[in-house]
């Protein structure tokens, strides 16, 4: 992860003539930047008195099923220009609870740079760019640096509560006896261990259970499902194989090959995924381990600047972060309809309708989730009587939706999704022309984050 | 292995509970008195007559919940009661007209597979009336010629409902046991056809399914549940005094096993769908699904109609077994059970258990049993015969009519009359966080009601509190709530020492000591803080309300709303109001009793209410029989087996001796010499010895943590031979001392309606037996009244009279109706 962080210092496209640029920019004046903006077709988000804050980078290493235990690289090079590190994570180690800051150091940036960990289930690492704008935009620092980081593959298993208990007073024992004696009361149930679950705390629903329950409440069928799965690793596979994944960057697993690619893109058939059985609701549920995402190691990291310190820096942004809503609704029944709700309230927010936004990037928990998502939205009933709505708030259309694939065949690494998404809207709307992008995805706890990306003038 | 089985399997229906939570009760009161942090002078008073019949009644609890699972049984009437079609005769019927004039039953053709649907137009709950019935042999027949048709399921269009059970009236319109038992013999006949269907149906079920219900459900060969909290199955014929009479008791322990059938069937308790699961009562669970593009309800309808056709087309594909494999243990089981000398030993331990807690005064369980082993040792045919047989004898029981009697009473005491209030009560403040202010707490704040919880002293704060939680824990151990919906509830919960929250409050709930001045001081300082349209409750065992009332500036927003302890298990809620109580301030204490889940009766103010003014002269009695040399063990029996469900000793000392003695006292200076009978004195001695009852270890009996068994108390017989009175041999007998127990609280119950404190008799025997433990096999004192005859309860009481004097003399009301046989207080 480390690396990581410093490649989303060299990524950055730094102008060969920077010091031209710069002095370029002490003549050009705000009125200059607007003017440039105009020449676009849709009028520009900016607002008077709110800065503008720009995506400069954003990378991520290759979302992978399994395999790497380690990021860290140590590497000498300095980093001083960075004023803060957010990175987001999901499940933590409790050796690095404040994992930002170890990552920091780990990759040899400045100890002068503080760094803090957040935590937001699936949009951890949303959380952490969103902090970073705000950082920025409260004039507290220029350039941070948001990521996110997970590491499924060694996730944190707990000794049982009773011997957990049994430990602990086995500390404070002051005598042999004792000692012994609670030694002998471990019993075998006492040494199963915990397994972190991905289930609700408040229902103890796991989230496909959740999802499949979803799914059957809009009457998403199997067939609808696997074909959105479907089309996700198809997408994503021509996408890779088109070289738009830009954002991937290579590393060393130690002990293994450089891997330099997201190893769970599998474009499989209908007749395929039908075979496989029901993963949470046996026998009769449809969410399969097919048209679901998975879980896998991964970081990302991007760069978040303050327009006028990027372009001081030489760098040419990707994009400009806008408005961004968090929300929240009920973690039973409406678990993972975060988007559903978030999409409309963002949208009102920038000022924009459904038909303005170029590009459309969800995070696909489960195809169930997604089709489910966009049921509600095209739906007037769900739209008055849960959104508060007169009308329903519109389904994006497939043609601008998640063309690069998405979480279903990229996969999922909780805390790191975010900035790939975020990311992916930026890649978009440059290779597109676009303007507008809308970032929108669920997470566990019943809550949904939503983001307008607008693109940065080329 | 069986033993083992039968834990669970008490047989609760008329008088008797498990003794866990007998157990569990006796730990509260006596908790209340030598655990209790609370000020000695509190302990007295507060938990107070309440608890008087609390243990008692929480045993009566089971009746009621019969009727809570029954619900609906009763329904509408009708009049039609002839027997019902067999579905041979419909089949010749044409499909056009028969389809237009159902409405109870239909059914549509998706592909292969016919869904049939019921839906009672004229109720909220499905039952199997006549109609019912008719149609759905109609619609089964078409099913059945429909050649397109491969398999069928069978849904109800009701979200919360499946079938309800039986229509009671159905079965009450009968003249005779033998109309009942055809009745019986043509619900059989149909649900065979049912279980022999060529086409394999499938049974989704979504909500109640009791009863005739359940006896459809398993005549089908595939059963799918929903996992909602809606979703109950269970036989509650028993608490009617009734049998599974449409093949129930034959197919069930094919079904469970022999001790899970005699537990579902003996108890009449309700079955969660996982447990049904695991017992193997339904075949598979379909999760209850939030909102989509519809309802949550109607999609989750829909969702299970899709499942279940799924499921059908799986079984005539054969790709979905109908018989489940059977697991090592239960291949033991079956192995088990295979020993008539096994079966032999289970049924003599299941009869004599239900004997030692019914004593014999409730038919039902005993020939349950009867049918159950006739059917297992001796074939289907004397089984089904068996069945159909006691089926109608039992209809025809007095004790069915009077289980039948307070189920609907029950039903008609969780209506409001009184309407809809002005204002829903959404923050409810509680003074005195004590056993039973801590117990309204409770009851209250799971309900979605912001609740106050305020006491004087941090220490009996905290105790309050704790006993809130641990109320929910308990639930939460139970998995009836999840520990996060426990921690939630409670979050509705504030506990405080002042009156701060106060001007929030919608009703104030006082239960406080029981003195007038302190209930005089405790409402000034309520109304100086609380807003105008605030209710103030004052939860007293017989301090009269208008009393209480003379001390407020708005007389008509105080109520009086007698709990009885401990609140949590008792179901009943006595509310009094007085000349001036508002009509809207009734409706609203109305409607928080029924959000607490109370049977409620409302009565006049008075000394004593209803419910304290029938126990005491029964108390005072008690003490006389005492007195006159009957051993505190003989009058415990004597009164068990009348149907009490606590003997009259036990109940002393339950409710504390020195709570009963300042009772006497209280309605002694109101009544007269009317409430006299056993010497005050006694009481008051042994409290002077301190012999409280079971809260100070020694009442009438020795009570020593961790002994079952309880001992008489040695030392009362010094008190007692102080007191001694030499009985009169005339009316000494066992079933004299009965009676002369009974006519008394009988005769004072008569005279509350005679004296308009009573509304109606239905409400006095609701309220006898929900919250005195008048025998439930009895139904009320105003039902025995009617079923033993006015006339031989005054003769009785003459008798009595003319030893003891005028605590004997029958009232008016009851003399009317010895004079006029044709007089009854219920039709």
């Amino acid at each position: 992860m480390a690396s990581m962080l410093l490649n989303t210092m060299r990524a950055g496209s730094v102008s060969p003539s920077w010091a031209v640029r710069l002095g370029a920019r002490s003549l050009s004046t705000t009125a200059q930047l607007h003017a440039q903006v105009q020449t676009k077709s849709k009028k520009t988000l900016s607002r008077p008195g709110v800065k503008n804050i720009v995506l400069v980078e954003g990378v991520r290493t290759p979302f992978l099923l399994s395999g790497t235990t380690g990021l860290l690289q140590r590497t000498g090079l300095s980093k001083d220009a960075v004023d803060y590190i957010i990175y987001g994570t999901v499940i933590q180690e409790v050796k690095t609870s404040n994992v930002a800051r170890e990552a920091s150091l780990g990759a040899g940036f400045s100890d002068k740079i503080p760094s803090h960990t957040v935590t937001m289930a699936c949009i951890s690492s949303n959380v952490a760019m969103t902090s970073a704008v705000g950082l920025i935009a409260a004039g507290q620092c220029d350039s941070v640096v948001a990521g996110g980081v997970e590491f499924m593959s060694d996730v944190p298993i707990r000794h049982s509560r009773k011997m957990r208990k049994t430990m602990l007073s086995l500390n404070k024992a002051k005598t042999l006896g004792q000692r012994l004696s609670l030694i002998g009361s471990i019993r075998m149930a006492h040494l199963s261990p915990e397994l972190p679950a991905v289930a609700e705390f408040s229902t103890a629903e796991s989230m496909g259970h959740s999802a499949d329950r979803l799914a059957a409440a809009f009457g998403v069928s199997r067939v609808e499902q696997d074909e959105f799965a479907l089309r996700s690793h198809t997408l994503a596979k021509s996408a890779q194989d088109a070289g738009l994944l830009k954002d991937v960057i290579s590393f060393k697993v130690p002990g293994r090959d450089i891997v330099s690619k997201d190893n769970g893109i599998r474009p499989s058939s209908m007749e395929q995924m039908g075979r496989l059985k029901a993963a949470f609701i046996k026998p009769h549920g449809t969410v399969t381990a097919a048209n679901s995402s998975f879980l896998t190691d991964g970081a990302s990291a991007v760069l978040v600047m303050s327009e006028e310190k990027a372009l001081a820096m030489g760098y040419k942004p990707k994009a400009y972060l806008r408005d961004f809503v968090y929300v929240s609704q009920d973690p039973k029944d409406q678990l993972l309809l975060g988007p559903t709700y978030g999409t409309p309230k963002v949208l009102e927010r920038a000022g924009l309708a459904m038909s303005d936004i170029d590009v459309f990037e969800f995070h696909e928990a489960f195809a169930g989730q997604i089709m489910a998502n966009l049921k509600a939205m095209d739906s007037d009933w769900f739209g008055q009587t849960y959104l508060g709505r007169k009308s329903k708030v519109g389904a994006p259309p497939m043609e601008k939706f998640n063309l690069w694939g998405g979480s279903l065949s990229l996969g999922h690494p909780f805390g790191a999704t975010g900035c790939r998404l975020v990311t992916t809207v930026a890649h978009r709307l440059q290779k597109e022309g676009g303007q507008y992008g809308l970032v929108a995805a669920c997470a566990a706890g019943g809550q949904g984050h939503a983001m307008v990306i607008e693109a940065y003038p080329q | 292995m069986s033993c083992e089985c039968f834990k669970g399997s008490q047989w609760r229906a008329g008088i008797s509970t498990d003794h866990q939570s007998a157990a569990d009760l006796t730990d509260r009161l006596s908790g209340s008195g030598s655990k209790s942090p609370r000020k000695p002078q509190r302990q007295h008073f507060d938990s107070e007559l309440v608890s008087f019949t609390s243990y008692h009644c929480s045993l009566t609890s089971a009746p009621k919940m019969a009727g809570v699972r029954a619900l609906g049984v009763l329904s509408r009437f009708t009049s039609r009661r002839y027997a019902l079609y067999s579905g041979a005769t419909c089949r010749t019927f044409s499909v056009a007209p028969a389809m237009l004039a159902r409405t109870h039953v239909n059914y549509e053709v998706k592909g292969d597979v016919a869904v049939v649907r019921i839906n009672d137009p004229n109720s909220k709950v499905n039952t199997l009336s006549v109609q019912m019935q008719k149609e759905m042999a109609e619609v089964m027949d078409e099913v059945w010629a429909n050649n397109a048709v491969q398999s069928a399921v069978l849904i109800s269009s009701k979200p919360g409902c499946f079938i309800a059970g039986a229509d009671i009236n159905m079965i009450q319109g009968c003249n005779n046991a033998e109309e009942v038992t055809t009745l019986s013999k043509e619900g059989q006949k149909m649900f065979e056809r049912i279980e022999k269907s060529p086409k394999p149906i499938v049974a989704a079920i979504n909500g109640s399914c009791l009863g005739g219900g359940l006896e459809f459900a398993i005549a089908c060969q595939y059963r799918i549940a929903t996992k909602s909290k809606k979703t109950v199955l269970g036989t509650p014929e028993v608490m009617l005094g009734l049998l599974p009479g449409a093949g129930g008791t034959q197919r069930l322990p094919k079904m469970v096993g022999l001790p899970n059938a005699f537990d579902m069937m003996l108890t009449g308790r309700n079955i969660r769908a996982d447990k049904a699961k695991k017992m193997g009562l339904v075949h598979q669970l379909v999760d209850p699904l939030g909102p989509g593009l519809k309802s949550p309800e109607e999609r989750t309808m829909d969702y299970l109609e899709e499942v279940a056709i799924e499921y059908a087309r799986g079984i005539v594909s054969k790709k979905i077994p109908i018989h489940k494999v059977k697991g090592s243990m239960e291949k033991i089981q079956d192995y088990v059970m295979s020993f008539g000398l096994v079966r032999n030993q289970i049924y003599n331990t299941v009869q004599s258990k239900v004997m030692k807690q019914s004593k014999g005064l409730y038919p039902a369980p005993l020939k349950i049993i009867e049918c159950v082993k006739a059917g297992v040792e001796q074939g289907p045919v004397a089984g089904y015969l068996a069945e159909s047989q006691n089926f109608g004898q039992l209809a025809k029981t007095s004790e069915s009519a009077a289980l039948i009697g307070l189920y609907q009473g029950q039903v008609a005491c969780k209506k409001n009359r009184f309407g809809t209030p002005q204002r829903e009560v959404k923050t409810l403040a509680i003074l005195g966080a004590g056993l039973m202010g801590a117990g309204i707490a409770q009851v209250t704040v799971d309900k979605g009601v912001h609740t106050v919880l305020k006491d004087t002293t941090v220490s009996g704060l905290a105790r309050g509190e704790q006993q809130v939680y641990k109320g929910l824990n308990d639930k939460t151990k139970k998995k009836n709530i999840t520990s996060f919906q426990r921690d939630s509830i409670l979050s509705n919960l504030t506990g405080q020492l002042d009156y701060s929250n106060f001007a929030k409050a919608d009703m104030v709930i006082e239960a406080v000591f029981e003195d007038i001045n302190i209930k005089h001081a405790v409402l000034k300082e309520v109304e100086a803080v609380v807003s105008p349209h605030c209710i103030f409750a004052t939860n007293t065992s017989a301090l009269p309300i208008k009393d209480i009332a003379a001390a407020s500036k708005r007389p008509d927003k105080v109520i009086g709303m007698h709990y009885f302890s401990p609140v949590d298990k008792m179901q009943l809620l006595e509310i009094i109001t007085t000349d001036k109580t508002s009509k809207d301030t009734t409706a609203s204490a109305v409607a928080v009793g029924l959000k607490q889940g109370k049977v409620i009766i409302v009565v006049r103010d008075g000394p004593g209410f209803y419910t304290t003014r029938c126990l005491a002269p029964m108390l005072a009695e008690a003490v006389r029989v005492l007195q006159e040399g009957v051993d505190p063990k003989k009058l415990d029996a004597l009164t068990t087996s009348f149907g009490f469900p606590v003997g009259a000793a036990t109940l002393a000392d339950e409710v504390g001796i020195d709570v009963a003695a300042h009772v006497a006292e209280d309605l002694g200076k109101a009544f007269g010499s009317r409430f006299g009978g056993g010497n005050v004195e006694v009481l008051k001695t042994m409290v002077d010895l301190g012999f409280k009852g079971r809260k100070s270890g020694k009442g009438c009996y020795i009570y020593q943590p961790g002994l079952k068994t309880k001992e008489v108390n040695p030392d009362i017989g010094n008190v007692l031979e102080k007191f001694r009175m030499k009985p009169n041999p005339a009316v000494s007998s066992d079933s004299d001392v009965q009676y002369r127990l009974v006519s008394r609280f009988v005769n004072e119950a008569v005279l509350c309606l005679q004296e308009g404190i009573l509304i109606n008799p239905l409400e006095g025997d609701i309220g006898a037996v929900f919250g005195l433990g008048f025998p439930p096999c009895l139904g009320g004192p105003f039902r025995f009244v009617d079923s033993f005859g006015a006339d031989k309860l005054v003769e009785k009481m003459r008798q009595y009279e003319a030893v003891y004097g005028n605590q004997f003399t029958p009232c008016q009301l009851l003399l009317d109706h010895a004079k006029d046989s044709t007089k009854r207080f219920h039709m």
